[in-house]
Formats: C-alpha cells, structure tokens, sequence
C-alpha cells in the first residue's frame, strides 16, 4: 500500500547529523522524485529541524510516542537509527527499512545488526553522508522479507531440559 | 598441620567441582529425572533493550509451569518494572498472579569511575548473596548486562558447594550477530546455557547453542 509517506526515527535520544541530511534540499528531491509525498519526523531530544521546503513534500516531526507501529503501518519507507528494537519493528510491519548509522556513537554493537540485514538483503545501511547515493540507487521491490523470531523455540527448549514436553506430550 | 591438609582438600575439591561445572555439558536429561511440577524461575532485568528482548521470551514461556516468577531488577529501574506488571497482566492463570520484583543496587552507574566501580560492584555481589540463599532458585534467566553477573557468579559458587540446583540460562541478545557482549564472554565459562540467535556466532563460540533467532 504506497502511502507516499517516509518515516524517519531516531530513536529514545537524538541524531541531529540524520534529521539535518534528511531535511536537506537534495534529500528531499531525491525523495520526491521517487514518488514520496511527505516526510514524518520523530527527532527524540534533538534540535527541531530547520527544513529546506520543498514543493510537494509536506513534513511533519514529532519528539516521542509510546508506539510508533501506526507511524510505521502508515508509512511506504522508514529511515531509521540502527537501534534494533526499531528495525524490528519496521522489519516486522514488512515495510521497507534503511537503516542510518551514527558514527559518533563509540563502540557501537549496533552495527552488527545493520550489517547483518544489509548483508542478507534485509533491508539497506549507510551513514548521514551515504544517504543521498543509497536513496537514489536503492531498490525496495528486492528486499527480502525477514522472518519474526520464534520465542516459542526458547519455550520448547526450556520445557526439553525439564522434562515437561514428555509429560505433556510435546515433541 | 591439620589445618594445612583441610585446607588443601578445601581447595581441591573447590577446584575440582569449580572445574567440572564449567566443563559440563547441560544435557536434556539432567532434571528430567526430578519430575518437576513447576519451576521456581528468576528472571534477571537489564536496561532498555535487554528488558524488552528479556520479556519477550518470558511471555512465551507456560506460567503455570515456571512459577513462582521472581524478577530481580536495578534500584531505580522504574521503566523495567511497568512493562514487568504488563507482562505478568497476560500471563495470568485463573485471575492470579504468581510473581515478585527484588531489587538490587547497580554495579555501576552510567558514569561511574572504574575504580569506584569495583567498590559498588563488591556490594552489589554482597547484597545478592542472602537473595540468592533465599531464592534457591531452579531456573536463573538472564540477557546482561551488568544486574546479571553478580547473581550468575554467586549461583555458580552456591553450585559448588550444593546449595543451589539451579540452571543458568543466558540469552544473548539479537543484536549480536558476530561478537559476544562481554557478559556472554563471561557466562561462556559460569552459565550452564549460553544462546544465541545467530548462526554465525554458534560457529565461532563452539560453546553457544542456537535455535533460531529468538525475538
């Protein structure tokens, strides 16, 4: 269901570089061009964006909502901070994710996720300075759809090492 | 003289049972023999992520089996708690709930020197041990960081002198893919489980289990 809206998130602190590289003139042609129609902000803590209007790309931003699954359910792209509880959220709406990393974060285990998505063709990963070639090249149509965990297998297990499938008769 | 000998066969045998309990290999077997009708479960809660991914796997888990629940969580750790009593809403049986929350002090705050650290750490280990002789727990769950070292190093040493039968189970988190969090390195050698929800990381921690990603 194409929506024509992009949702951007940085999740529970903040990521000016991101918010600022989004609003940029450039960025927003780029995603006008593609068809998109409005972009939807949530900056956590940061600094409310100066925005370079556009014509034809209505923006709107928010600090912070308990949930953001309807912003994401709403949305035909999602551009997001690496934070994993984030992408799986957006992986599990099966909308299409790129996913930005902040490289002032130190020691960032973050990356590892991204990585790994971008690597199994989950979803697309760059840096603030990437984004711009990454929005212009990328191809939602081959993403592939990422499968949900399975928190029953940890169940299943559990009950394996305490004996309770062979008294309830699950294998 | 005496005291001499006693205590190298103090030693010995704390060595020796210290080395076999990390060598050994938790098999399916192990309590199957004890025909549990429930398990006496404590859950430890992290921070942020690790408290989302933590409850996750709880909900998935048959209250009526694993119960009583007891969480043991950070002083001051407020968020952790309301999503707690949320989960435990949809995990009642016949309109009751079977759980507690403790709470311990942090190792360290976000901050803290590292030389103040080990002083804070020491207590926190000291605060645990009367929990964990009360507790007695059957299952210890936990996903780091931090709040879970204490309690998986004071089980392991209850473990070694018999006082404690309970099974360790360490969930790394999703977010790691190709390297283990510092606690995972650690439990590697103290917990009876570690999982990981990558392949990968199974291949390079021959100790690790997988089955599946998990959240």
């Amino acid at each position: 269901m194409a929506t024509g809206q992009v949702l951007v998130t940085v999740g529970t602190t903040k990521f000016d570089l991101f918010i600022s590289t989004v609003c940029s003139a450039e960025v927003s042609r780029i995603l006008k061009r593609r068809g998109y129609k409005k972009l939807l902000l949530q900056i956590g803590n940061g600094n409310i964006p100066e925005v370079e209007c556009i014509e034809g790309m209505d923006v709107e931003y928010f600090r912070f909502k308990d949930s953001i699954i309807q912003d994401i359910q709403d949305s035909s792209l999602v551009l997001s901070h690496a934070g994993a509880g984030s992408c799986l959220e957006v992986l599990g709406a099966k909308k299409p994710l790129v996913v930005v990393v902040n490289e002032m974060l130190m020691n960032n285990h973050q990356i590892e996720l991204a990585k790994q998505l971008f690597t199994k063709e989950h979803a697309y990963y760059c840096t603030c300075s990437e984004l711009k070639e990454t929005l212009v090249h990328m191809n939602v149509n081959s993403l592939k759809p990422f499968p949900s965990g399975k928190p029953e297998n940890f169940a299943n297990f559990l009950n394996e090492i305490f004996g309770f499938n062979d008294t309830f008769g699950i294998s | 003289m005496f005291l001499f000998v006693f205590a190298c066969f103090l030693f010995g045998f704390i060595f020796l049972r210290a080395f076999l309990l990390v060598r050994k290999d938790v098999t399916y077997n192990e309590h199957k023999e004890k025909k549990y009708q429930h398990v006496k479960t404590l859950i430890v809660i992290g921070s942020g992520g690790h408290t989302a991914e933590m409850l996750r796997l709880v909900r998935s888990l048959n209250p009526k089996l694993y119960s009583p629940r007891t969480y043991i969580l950070a002083k001051g750790d407020f968020t952790s708690e309301s999503k707690i009593h949320v989960v435990e809403e949809a995990l009642k049986c016949d309109n009751e709930s079977n759980y507690n929350l403790e709470r311990i002090p942090r190792s360290r705050n976000v901050g803290q020197s590292y030389f103040s650290s080990i002083f804070t750490t020491l207590y926190s280990i000291l605060y645990c041990i009367p929990v964990m002789l009360i507790q007695r727990p059957n299952l210890i769950l936990t996903n780091g960081p931090g709040t879970c070292i204490p309690i998986c190093l004071i089980a392991f040493v209850m473990k070694i002198f018999y006082l404690c039968e309970g099974t360790t189970v360490f969930v790394e988190s999703v977010c790691r893919v190709t390297s283990l969090s510092l606690s995972g390195k650690i439990l590697l050698y103290f917990a009876d489980v570690v999982i990981v929800q990558w392949p990968e990381l199974q291949k390079k921690y021959k100790k690790t289990k997988y089955i599946g990603r998990l959240v």
